[in-house]
């Protein structure tokens, strides 16, 4: 199961709806092996895509050492489908390469709704979990 | 003589757990030939027959390889190696 902040969930919306039509990605980072996903950081998608998202390079290795600075991990990956479903494409799945990450999609396909789901993805295994939008996480 | 390559979550199977490991070399690929010998199935993780995988970062101290020389990028004692899976997909 995913325990995300209301307010984090609204920021992954917002950010998604912005960038829309092209995909929009980042992470929310959080202590290491403490599931809490705390610090929203949204990243360029450098391939600037309606169907295709990657972290620019350069930006991921400022990310990673930042994270490892503060003992945080990815522990949500986001990324955005701009007319299909929030599932993750064979693509999503073929290059998902963080295991302990909960990969969340949110889909801009509908002006008036918003589609956002998480799953696990291991070993080209994709497992759908409930999200439990929370107004604070707890403590 | 060492240079330390730190190594992410998803490839420290082939290294015992460890997230950094030491190695030796003049370029990137005889670092990468060189952790191989200790560490088996990390080059084929890194490389294909193309050259250094497309969804695989590997950077020197700051900066991405690709814009250095790729496999042929001059590493020395001293020098700081990082592999990164892309964060990536469609």
């Amino acid at each position: 199961m995913l325990e995300i902040a209301q307010s984090t969930y609204d920021e992954i919306v917002a950010h998604a709806r912005r960038d829309h039509p092209d995909e929009a990605c980042g992470v929310v980072a959080g202590p290491v092996g403490s599931g809490r996903p705390e610090r929203f950081v949204p990243m360029l998608n450098a391939a600037r895509s309606p169907t295709f998202y990657e972290f620019d390079s350069t930006d991921l290795l400022a990310l990673y050492r930042e994270m490892d600075d503060r003992d945080e991990e990815p522990v949500v990956i986001y990324h955005s489908h701009t007319a299909t479903e929030a599932y993750p494409s064979q693509t999503d799945i073929a290059l998902a390469q963080e295991p302990g990450a909960h990969y969340v999609l949110v889909s801009t396909r509908e002006p008036d709704s918003v589609e956002f789901r998480s799953y696990r993805i291991l070993d080209g295994e994709v497992t759908e979990e409930e999200v439990s939008v929370v107004a604070a996480l707890s403590s | 003589m060492s240079i330390e390559v730190r190594i992410p979550t998803i490839l420290r199977q082939y290294t015992g757990g460890e997230k950094a490991v030491d190695g030796s070399g003049g370029t990137l690929s005889e670092l990468i030939d060189d952790l191989e010998s200790r560490h088996a199935g990390l080059r084929g993780r890194l490389v294909d027959d193309k050259g250094l995988r497309r969804f695989v970062n590997v950077y020197l101290n700051d900066e991405d390889v690709r814009f250095l020389g790729g496999l042929e990028t001059a590493v020395k004692d001293g020098d700081s190696v990082t592999v990164l899976p892309a964060v990536a997909g469609g």
